[in-house]
């Protein structure tokens, strides 16, 4: 074991990954690498890439033992896809194969079975929840899940860290050639953002389609230059698992009042002004900050530059209604984006390497203002879990966190205080996703904390009347209602390694014992 | 405490705590089962202010089934105390605020 920058014991070693490297701050690990590169390809004019079936592309390909398949997670809960693949590597007798899959839902349940079969043997992701997620948590692999951030699993493709045998790509519309988008057919899911990296550094690439179009397809999302083999699939998701409940419009008076408080908090330090840049989320009181941003920015008479990230009908209105100049979007959440990305010249499609990738010659997220996010903890040295629940099994995981809060000007966490009996602010989190070095101000029902590391904007919070407490202050308060809470008995075998943006690692989660 | 009949109070709201008292036999205690969502941080708690407010009312035999969502101390003695009561407990009010 090794102790990294902010204190977390994390193995020296792990099997199937190699030597860690220690989370060392979040700017303080630069690359030493040359960009990986797959094998370089021809086509004869004549050749066809349309197949008839999963199997025959298998086959062709040939798909073997022990390789690296991925996935991309658009359809979120209602993607068939990565389900459809390895019922197929089943049925051939493929064993040992690595799912890279950007993140897993519920319905990837069938995965558990798969696992007991030997089909898969390793999983890497960047978030997850359900029964595979309680079921890693809980010890069924044999080696740590690896969990990376979107940006982070962009740079480990480009970097050669993961190294990508076969990617599977969801496409709602393909021609036979291999041009596909997400803007048309029944399945429409809009951007393509996770799949793109995939793409451009697989050593093979296989589309699967439910919309079949005539060549060539416009507007392309991913180029025929990139795509080995399509197939032709009865249907690759259900459109309504996009919505997988994450968006409602908010009611909770406590939600609304920190969502209040957190755009009072931008507007204190100053970011109210022309060509604010910002990015929110689809949950909870993140979507709320939007709407109170929203009217700020209409009466101050400003436009904002961009809003990045994963797109709600929210921002698209925001678009429409000219408070917003631009929309980069990675994924989106709801029918109006899906609509507006096909159709709005100024909502545009970007990759996770434009997004967040930190080992490039610069990302989105490094020129945002203002970043909303969630946390599950946070603690005294405001680090932030969005990787385990309260019982310790895994149900998330960073996503774009750590790649935006690292990005932000002004990173705002905004939680309610208690969540049920839980207090979110704690003395130390039981996971670390995100650093507290990237984190500048939490908002909860109860008041607000400043980073001390971030004296002028305690200074611009205080001037401006908000109500500001040391974050021990807010963890006292919930104690006071709640009680002290009993610590988490937990294994001491690592069942899945956080990686951080830059390739580090930055905490590991460790076996829930039943 | 023969004289005892089932009852229950409490939701399944989060928040909030559902107490259900059964018979117990004579000379077997406070037989208190526990389901909790935050089992992990506050099982030991929760049970400890169910047992002392069962005993602040001189009770020495009985079952109790708590389902909690994640309720506060002074949630789980007033539903614990209101299901004593429906269960035909004369509540001592001296005790109920300790």
């Amino acid at each position: 074991m090794i102790t990294n920058a902010i204190g977390r014991a994390v193995p020296e070693q792990i099997e199937g990954y190699g030597r860690v490297k220690p989370f060392a701050g979040a700017f303080n690990t630069p690359p030493d690498m040359k960009r990986a590169a797959p094998a370089v390809k021809m086509r004869r004019p004549g050749e066809s890439k349309l197949h008839g079936s999963l199997e025959e592309v298998f086959r062709a390909i040939p798909v073997k033992d022990g390789m690296t398949v991925s996935f991309h997670h658009h359809f979120r809960n209602g993607d068939y896809v990565l389900n459809m693949v390895l019922d197929t590597a089943a049925r051939l007798g493929i064993k040992d194969l690595t799912v890279a899959m950007t993140a897993l839902f519920p319905v990837h349940k069938p995965l558990l079975d798969h696992i007991k079969n030997g089909v898969v043997t390793d999983i890497t992701t960047n978030y997850m929840s359900g029964p595979v997620a309680d079921a890693v948590t809980r010890g069924i692999l044999k080696r740590p899940v690896i969990m990376r951030t979107h940006g982070g699993r962009h740079r480990a493709i480009e970097c050669g860290e993961l190294k990508i045998d076969v990617a599977f790509i969801a496409a709602p519309a393909c021609d036979d050639y291999g041009n596909l988008n997400g803007v048309m057919g029944p399945a429409a899911c809009g951007s393509l953002s996770y799949a793109m990296a995939d793409a451009e550094y697989a050593d093979h690439v296989v589309v699967l389609t439910d919309f079949l179009c005539d060549y060539p397809l416009s507007p392309v999302s991913i180029s025929q230059t990139r795509v080995d083999y399509v197939v032709k699939v009865d249907a690759i998701g259900d459109p309504k698992g996009i919505v997988s409940g994450t968006i409602r419009s908010i009611k909770d008076p406590v939600q609304l009042r920190i969502a209040q408080m957190a755009a009072n908090v931008i507007k204190a330090s100053g970011l109210i002004r022309e060509g604010l840049s910002f990015q929110t989320g689809a949950g909870g009181a993140t979507l709320a900050t939007a709407q109170y941003l929203s009217k700020m920015i209409e009466e101050a008479g400003v436009t904002a530059s961009f809003s990045v990230g994963g797109t709600t009908s929210f921002i698209v209105n925001m678009l429409n209604r000219g408070l917003l100049r631009k929309i980069l979007d990675v994924q989106d959440f709801e029918r109006e984006p899906i609509e507006s990305i096909g159709s709005n010249p100024n909502h545009l499609e970007v990759s996770v390497d434009e997004y967040a990738n930190p080992f490039n010659s610069g990302c989105i997220v490094n020129r945002l203002d203002t970043v909303i996010l969630g946390a599950t903890e946070i603690d005294m040295d405001f680090n932030v879990n969005v990787t385990t629940g309260s019982s310790g099994l895994i149900m998330g995981g960073s996503g774009g966190h750590s790649d935006s809060a690292a990005g932000a000007k002004l990173t705002i966490i905004v939680a309610n205080l208690l969540r049920g009996r839980l207090s979110t602010v704690v003395d130390k989190t039981l996971t670390v996703t995100t650093p507290g070095e990237s984190v500048d101000v939490l908002v909860t029902e109860r008041g607000i904390a400043v980073n001390p590391l971030r004296k002028d904007l305690l200074e611009k919070m205080k001037a401006a009347g908000l109500p500001v407490k040391e974050i021990g202050e807010l963890k006292a308060e919930a104690e006071k209602l709640a009680g002290v809470p009993g610590k988490i008995k937990t294994g001491d075998r690592a069942v899945a390694a956080i990686e951080y943006r830059d390739g580090t690692i930055i905490d590991v989660v460790r076996q829930v014992l039943d | 405490m023969s004289s005892l009949k089932p009852s229950q109070a409490g939701t399944l709201e989060s928040n909030d705590i559902v107490i259900t008292v059964g018979l117990g036999s004579k000379g077997e205690g406070i037989v208190i089962e526990m389901q909790s969502t935050v089992f992990a941080q506050y099982g030991e708690q929760i049970r400890k202010v169910i047992e002392d407010t069962v005993k602040g009312q001189g009770i020495a035999d009985i079952y109790i089934k708590a389902v909690d969502r994640g309720a506060l101390d002074c949630t789980v003695r007033a539903r614990t105390l209101t299901a004593l009561s429906r269960a035909g407990v004369e509540i001592k009010e001296g005790q109920v605020w300790s």
